[in-house]
């Protein structure tokens, strides 16, 4: 992941001392920031093997799951944040794991790349092709990526759901993340972060 | 035989033993006025004696986890794959202890001992144990050692549910838990499994009721039978395919001719009951799996394992195997849901493997990355 701007950005939300839970934590840098600038108490969901074992040399508490299987493990309530960063799209049902996040967790915090930025909207409309970015650099057809969306598309989501947005911000290369959220952030942001709650 | 000793081997190691002249009150109401335990011990103490780790055995292990005893040893010690110079227990960083336990067969005092009370073998009339017992024990072998706090406590199986035992009644004398392929109590298909192993050692008419050293007879059909039983629960179908499949040893299924066949797999298991049978003692052997099917973590705290839990003060680093069905990865995955409920920290593998519980013991790439990367995690904070 070539731009990690969400996770310094949605660190303001979570509590110091809270439990927080991170699916897909990758190689465990958000928690690990996390127990530092938060003093958190973090787990991290992580099924990679490469990843887990970075996640260990990283210090954090990794739990070997596969997120698409559920949460069933984890008790209603039973964490202050449940985070998602950049892994929305990789789910098999987004929308399921929203609701599990939500159920698990008091507050959510979600982070995902926006399909409605206008170089994936370029690369659709002029070139024909499915896009593939800085970001998101892989092809159609070997991309984990399977359940693309946009902004808007996620806070339509929200809505059918009755989930309430108690705040996002968006990023871009180019535009600091006030100009965004006032001009068009389906349009020009990159990345969109999230913080949900029920 | 080693023709040299590998690098990353401990190398020739020699056992040693204790002696305690303090009592040890046992959970059976019993006290054992005096006893010794055989260990041995692997790499150096450091200054401030915080790279301790204890090794806790399982039912057919023993003190000798890792090294040879001389270059005539046909196989180094059980644990040969992650204890050494660059394994996940790096005898490079940590100083390793590993007892055998009290009631087991190998030099510790057991049932093959004379009971200086009688002058007489033990045999059956050796007190009967619980996993707190050896809990305790290894916490006097420790302080004789000097040893405050160990770095961590590990252990597979058996090993496993010391080394959670450890946790609730020790808190302040480990740092981090590491409970592979265990479980906080025994399902009733493993203690029936257990029941049939001992029943197999009662049956044979050379046990006496357990008084068969007075005799001189040793029960050795009975045992090889436990020990088979035990040994096919300890494998799967697909590895045993994959291992054996239907290859012969002796015979063939010729047609107008009778040349009875014996499997490979048959074979095998001959000769890992044989072999079993000649080493170990059938009282041990009975009790070893009493203290399994008596073992229930959370018992004493209303049988809830959060509320257990809530009493260590350790991290933990649970693994278990996919193919394992006598500590499936369902029972791991209880002990890190409770560890989680009870705000522990705790780290959780599941290896995909085909072969089954015995894949603790084995050098499974995946296996041996993450064990080590926890463990160097623990010398890290010790050498910072």
């Amino acid at each position: 992941m070539s731009n990690r701007a969400d996770l310094d950005i949605l660190q303001k939300w979570i509590r110091p001392n809270s439990r927080v839970l991170d699916l897909a934590c990758g190689d465990g840098t958000l928690l690990k920031q996390l127990a530092h600038s938060r003093q958190v108490q973090g787990y991290g969901i992580e099924n990679d093997r490469e990843l887990i074992i970075a996640g260990l040399n990283n210090g954090i508490n990794v739990i070997e799951q596969n997120i698409n299987d559920g949460l069933n493990d984890f008790t209603d309530n039973s964490f202050d944040t449940v985070i998602m960063t950049q892994a929305l799209q990789v789910m098999r049902r987004p929308d399921l794991v929203l609701e599990e996040m939500l159920r698990v967790g008091k507050q959510c915090v979600v982070t995902f790349p926006n399909f409605g930025n206008w170089r994936a909207r370029w690369h659709l409309a002029v070139r024909g092709r499915m896009p593939v970015t800085k970001q998101l650099d892989l092809q159609w057809y070997n991309t984990p990526n399977i359940h693309f969306c946009t902004v808007r598309d996620f806070e339509v989501l929200c809505q059918e759901k009755g989930i309430t947005i108690l705040d996002n911000a968006m990023v871009s290369e180019q535009f600091p993340d006030r100009s965004l959220k006032q001009v068009c952030p389906n349009t020009f942001a990159e990345t969109a972060i999230y913080h949900l709650s029920k | 035989m080693p023709e040299s000793i590998p690098k990353n081997s401990v190398g020739l190691v020699t056992p040693q033993t204790m002696h305690f002249d303090t009592p040890l009150e046992l959970d059976s109401g019993h006290t054992l006025n005096s006893y010794e335990m055989v260990y041995e011990t692997y790499g150096e103490l450091n200054a401030d004696k915080s790279n301790a780790i204890l090794i806790c055995h399982a039912l057919s292990g023993t003190h000798h986890a890792a090294g040879y005893h001389s270059m005539e040893d046909k196989k180094p010690g059980w644990w040969e794959t992650c204890i050494g110079p660059g394994k996940p227990i790096d005898t490079n960083r940590f100083f390793v202890v590993c007892p055998n336990n009290i009631g087991g067969c190998h030099g510790s005092t057991g049932p093959n001992h004379i009971n200086p009370e009688t002058g007489k073998y033990w045999g059956p009339d050796f007190p009967p144990l619980r996993v707190r017992d050896w809990v305790r024990s290894q916490a006097c072998l420790a302080d004789k050692l000097g040893i405050d706090q160990w770095a961590a406590v590990v252990g597979g199986s058996l090993g496993g549910m010391q080394v959670m035992r450890w946790s609730l009644e020790y808190p302040e004398r480990l740092r981090h838990a590491v409970v592979i392929a265990s479980a906080m109590n025994l399902t009733a298909q493993n203690i029936a499994f257990n029941e049939v192993a001992r029943t197999a050692i009662r049956s044979d008419d050379d046990f006496n009721d357990g008084y068969f050293l007075e005799k001189d007879t040793i029960p050795r059909k009975g045992l090889a039978l436990a020990r088979m039983v035990g040994h096919l629960t300890y494998l799967t179908d697909d590895l045993m395919g994959s291992k054996f499949g239907r290859e012969l040893r002796t015979g063939d299924f010729e047609r107008g001719a009778y040349n009875p066949v014996q499997f490979q797999v048959e074979s095998y298991l001959q000769y890992q009951g044989e072999k079993f049978s000649g080493s170990f003692d059938a009282n041990t052997y009975i009790m070893l799996t009493r203290v399994l099917d008596y073992f229930d973590l959370a018992r004493e705290y209303n049988n809830d394992p959060v509320q257990a839990f809530s009493h260590a003060q350790c991290k933990f680093f649970v693994v278990s195997f996919t193919t394992d069905w006598r500590f499936s990865p369902e029972r791991s995955q209880e002990i890190k849901n409770a560890l989680i409920s009870a705000g522990k920290d705790v780290s959780y593998a599941e290896i995909e493997t085909p072969q089954g519980h015995d894949a603790f013991l084995l050098p499974i790439d995946s296996y041996i990355r993450v064990f080590n990367a926890y463990m160097q995690r623990i010398a890290g904070e010790i050498e910072s």
